[in-house]
């Protein structure tokens, strides 16, 4: 019954002209899956197991859900059927008015991905886990090389494909490694028997390298930003929203499931990761002036965020004290499903944006507030949500996420301690500067005069899109005010992986109140706070039309004498004069920017001109680097193609040597 | 204490940050203009111009939308709850338990982060100016702010601001962490109150405004809630460090309505006190580049951080 939406996805493949069809279906059984997750949830979400004769001779398929998955099935396919709705919307503008590229080839994969999605999370052996993997990213690779006439996207592909099955490797390594000599790869197996604390600690930084790079960690980001926004924007909210917390589960289900007692430095390399790529995926995310790549970078922001979460999860639980990392762990996974809302949600806005201008080029667009209404202000939640401002879900999350930093103190390692601290400045400087990215974003975007005629002549977006929009919208605002119901409905999984619950030592619980248990006593409530402001709000606006003047004159804006005549409307501050400041006090260090002026003598009548240079540090120290290696390395063993046939035997012969001398000791 | 008393004691503390927040910026600027040798605008004029702009009609731009005429009710909103969180007179405030000191700090964000939109929604390079220039100092004392609340956090076991002011009350020794805290504090809330040497609140110079240029195309009413709400979030932060450093004389949990009073005569002492402070220090410094602002705030975000390990090394916690 779990592969119910495999099955609609292969069967649709031959109704590919059909697009209601395939739309309509997937977000039915979407939504389903949906309801089904959250029933199970609510019921208390026991174990239940499948095996089927399917897969490898010697080994049946095991299937198992538990309360983990179903969160990560339910963050699935949430997202799915939002999806479903405004891919169809984005289908039929396409149909209307060719833009945002060609649609055909998404229509046969897309439930595929879904698929694919859906079986990674209740997968209960290693090679139905690694075999969902490769089908989830081969379909999006799939997905990715939709819009494969556009310039970008083969360059994209290919990079994509690589860090893909890099990461494949690793998590396949990840997994020999759980399963040590015996060989049996049922995750039930893995679980009885815990692997050797060098096995493990192996085994946790390979896991941070496999699912960390389909995460997009920094610095193994590199693929995400160019990958995610080739694809259409739904799928690109898929990729970005959906897809990487399934690297998330895959993370969670090894690091707390799989390894079994967890050593703190774990914990400490999960910290520090996290850090450093919400710090850097928010500057990443500044310096972009593609509508898509700043949230596919916003992603990575996001990602760390998360990290960061599970890493104190982990050092809690290390520190035997179960209470702190449910608290962690909830921020966690309250984080994902927000993140999953707010970034579809606002890739959608990226996608009505594309679909009614044809460009994501931030310094083309502006004023489109005034042409879009419906999808501005939709577009406009999703920043204020993903700028962690109360009474936004994105803030619950934070809110959680600072509680648990502020318990750092429970543990006895210092080094975590003070990191910690550390870690927790990194974090708020991220959250600070994903606010100036997402005023940025709506600001050239949407406010402001249009900087194009297609900006100028945009018209806002049909009923379908709108919907879908809409949905994700509704659940951010809900989410942010009642965040207690959902925590609760996420407790069985907390419980099933730190063994402990967020609210257990708290005797005040009223549904509508979010005070967790903490060393740090205190308490939030987004309801009372979204109620007083608005409060407070009518009472301004009732006493300003009672005693002010309600006069309104309109008038065209001082522009210190200069009127301009110009439809580009160059003379507004760009996506990129706003990010100036930030890049100067920042970029200079990370990134090497360098703001190039140069200035005409007095009397000459060129144009001054302004470049703006920075590296990717990512590139730079990472991954050229590797290239290179992997380069020479190929060029020195090429020299094996032209060898004699005594020379073959020879190294075949020193070969088995050497095997054999190895087996030799490991058998002793 | 009741319910009905915390109610009643929360309202009284609404009307009193809406009323006392022009007072606090006339004193400041009365004590200024006599540091410089003049005789000074009343105290009073601060009503008196708010009044006059609430008189006054509006010029919008012709492209203005529907955000810019509503983010100065929004800002001003949320600013008010965040200044009725603060306890200025006593700690039993019924919406106490609604917002602690980190949603507090999100809350300032909120009103920031709209009115930085509604800066840059004519699109006037003004406007776009001080929005990424303030996008850029808050870039900076958010996190500086967040750590001070870490630091403040470990040592009193607890993030709510109510409960901040009665364990600070009881005393917890003299530490080089409070005053690295303390200080970074005070950067803090000179650079988001747009006061030298971060910005001068006077100013109508393009190229040094940030506040003022981001609120440029504002006028009439709108602009009087704009300037209002800048008073209060003054208002604010005086009393954030009243509450967390010196909190001696706020009405505690039990006490009778006479400590009330007693906490409302305080309250007024420390605002005189902050405000001659403030009136000082930027008469006696001079304001600084734009960009050396980073140095400035990057360095108040160094001092809570270390701060905060500090109290690791000293106490061992």
């Amino acid at each position: 019954m779990f592969l119910v939406a495999a099955a609609a996805g292969v069967a649709l493949r031959r109704l590919s002209h059909a697009p209601l069809l395939v739309y309509g279906v997937t977000g039915a059984v979407c939504s389903l899956l949906v309801l089904w997750a959250v029933l199970r949830l609510a019921g208390g979400a026991g174990v239940e197991q499948a095996v089927l004769p399917l897969g490898l001779p010697w080994m049946a398929a095991h299937l198992r859900v538990d309360a983990l998955s179903a969160v990560f099935l339910l963050v699935v396919n949430l997202a799915g059927a939002t999806a479903c709705l405004f891919g169809w919307g984005y289908d039929r503008a396409h149909a209307a008015h060719g833009h945002g590229g060609d649609q055909g080839p998404v229509l046969p994969v897309f439930p595929l991905f879904l698929a694919g999605m859906n079986l990674v999370p209740v997968a209960d052996d290693a090679f139905v886990f690694l075999v969902s993997w490769e089908f989830m990213s081969l379909a999006s690779w799939l997905l990715v090389l939709a819009t494969h006439r556009e310039e970008e996207t083969p360059r994209a592909a290919r990079l994509y494909l690589i860090m893909a099955s890099f990461g494949t490797v690793c998590l396949l390594l990840v997994f020999g490694l759980l399963a040590g000599a015996h060989g049996d790869y049922s995750f039930d197996a893995i679980r009885a028997q815990p692997p050797a604390p060098w096995a493990a600690g192996l085994a946790v930084v390979l896991v941070m390298v496999g699912a960390g790079s389909k995460a997009g960690l920094v610095p193994l980001h590199v693929w995400l930003p160019l990958a995610h926004p080739a694809a259409p924007s739904h799928v690109s909210a898929l990729m970005s929203g959906v897809m990487t917390k399934i690297a998330v589960y895959a993370m969670i289900r090894v690091l707390f499931d799989l390894v079994g007692e967890p050593a703190w430095w774990w914990g400490g390399l999960l910290l520090a990761a996290g850090a450093l790529t919400a710090v850097m995926g928010v500057l990443y995310a500044l310096m972009q002036d593609d509508l898509k790549r700043l949230l596919a970078y916003s992603t990575v922001e996001n990602i760390g965020a998360i990290v960061i979460a599970l890493g104190l999860a982990l050092v809690f639980k290390a520190g035997h004290t179960p209470v702190i990392a449910a608290l962690a762990l909830s921020a966690a996974l309250l984080h994902v499903i927000n993140h999953s809302l707010f970034k579809s949600l606002l890739f959608y806005g990226a996608g009505a944006v594309l679909s009614a201008t044809g460009t994501r080029d931030l310094n083309r667009l502006g004023g489109l507030i005034h042409a879009m209404p419906t999808t501005a202000f939709l577009v406009l939640v999703g920043c204020t949500a993903i700028a962690a401002l109360p009474p936004l879900n994105g803030f619950v999350g934070e809110w959680l996420l600072f509680q648990a930093i502020l318990n750092a103190p429970a543990l006895p390692e210092w080094e975590l301690k003070i990191g910690i601290a550390v870690v927790g400045a990194a974090l708020a400087l991220s959250t600070a500067l994903a606010g100036a990215c997402f005023v940025r974003l709506f600001g050239t975007a949407f406010l402001g005069r249009p900087r194009s005629p297609e900006a100028a002549g945009a018209h806002d977006v049909g009923s379908a899109m709108r919907l879908g929009m809409t949905v994700p919208a509704v659940l951010c605002v809900l989410i942010g005010v009642l965040p207690t119901p959902l925590l609760r409905l996420f407790e069985p999984a907390i419980r099933l992986m730190v063994e402990a619950g967020p609210f257990d030592d708290r005797a005040y619980q009223p549904w509508f109140w979010l005070a967790p248990t903490s060393a740090i006593g205190n308490s939030y409530n987004g309801l009372v706070m979204l109620v007083v402001i608005a409060g407070l709000g009518i009472v301004l606006v009732a006493g300003i039309h009672r005693w002010a003047s309600a006069r309104v004159r309109r008038s065209i804006p001082w522009g210190c004498g200069f009127t301009d005549p110009d439809p580009a409307a160059l003379s507004q501050y760009s996506a990129s004069s706003f990010a100036q400041p930030i890049r100067r006090a920042f970029g200079t260090t990370v990134f090497a920017a360098r703001d190039l002026v140069e200035m005409p003598e007095p009397g000459d009548t060129r144009p001054a001109r302004l470049t703006v240079s920075w590296r990717d540090p990512a590139w730079e120290w990472v991954f050229v680097p590797v290239v290179r290696s992997v380069e020479r390395l190929a060029d020195w063993l090429n020299g094996l193609q032209f060898l004699t046939i005594r020379r073959y035997l020879m190294l075949m012969f020193f070969a088995l040597v050497t095997l054999l001398a190895i087996v030799a000791v490991v058998q002793r | 204490m009741t319910a009905i008393q915390a109610v009643f004691l929360q309202l009284v503390q609404i009307g009193l940050v809406l009323a006392a927040a022009p007072l606090l910026t006339g004193w400041v600027r009365w004590v200024k203009a006599r540091l410089v040798g003049r005789r000074g605008p009343s105290v009073l004029q601060p009503y008196r111009d708010l009044l006059r702009l609430l008189r006054k009609e509006v010029v919008l731009a012709h492209n203005a939308s529907w955000l810019f005429r509503s983010v100065p009710y929004l800002m001003f909103a949320a600013l008010w709850l965040a200044a009725a969180l603060v306890p200025t007179f006593t700690t039993q405030l019924a919406l106490a338990p609604t917002a602690d000191l980190i949603a507090l700090i999100a809350l300032l964000g909120l009103a920031r982060f709209y009115l930085a939109l509604a800066g840059m929604d004519v699109g006037t390079s003004f406007g776009g100016i001080g929005a990424s220039r303030e996008m850029m100092i808050a870039a900076f004392a958010e996190p500086a702010m967040l750590m001070v609340v870490f630091s403040v956090a470990i040592l009193v076991r607890t993030t709510s601001l109510a409960e901040i002011a009665v364990t600070m009350t009881d005393g917890v020794g003299l530490r080089v962490s409070l005053a690295l805290a303390l200080i970074s504090l005070l950067m803090v809330a000179i650079a988001e109150n747009a006061r030298i040497p971060v910005d001068n609140p006077a100013t109508h110079l393009e190229l040094t405004m940030v506040h003022e240029a981001m609120v440029l195309e504002y006028s009439g009413r709108h602009l009087a809630l704009i300037e209002a709400a800048a008073m209060m979030k003054l208002l604010l932060y005086v009393s954030l460090i009243a509450c967390v450093f010196v909190p001696w004389g706020i009405a505690l949990p039990g006490s009778s309505g006479a400590a009330a009073l007693g906490g409302l005569i305080t309250f007024a002492a420390k605002l005189a006190a902050g405000g001659v402070a403030l009136a000082v220090f930027e008469t006696w410094i001079a304001k600084m580049r734009v960009f050396r602002v980073g140095e400035f705030l990057g360095g108040a975000l160094l001092l809570s951080l270390l701060g905060a390990i500090f109290l690791y090394v000293s106490r061992g916690v």
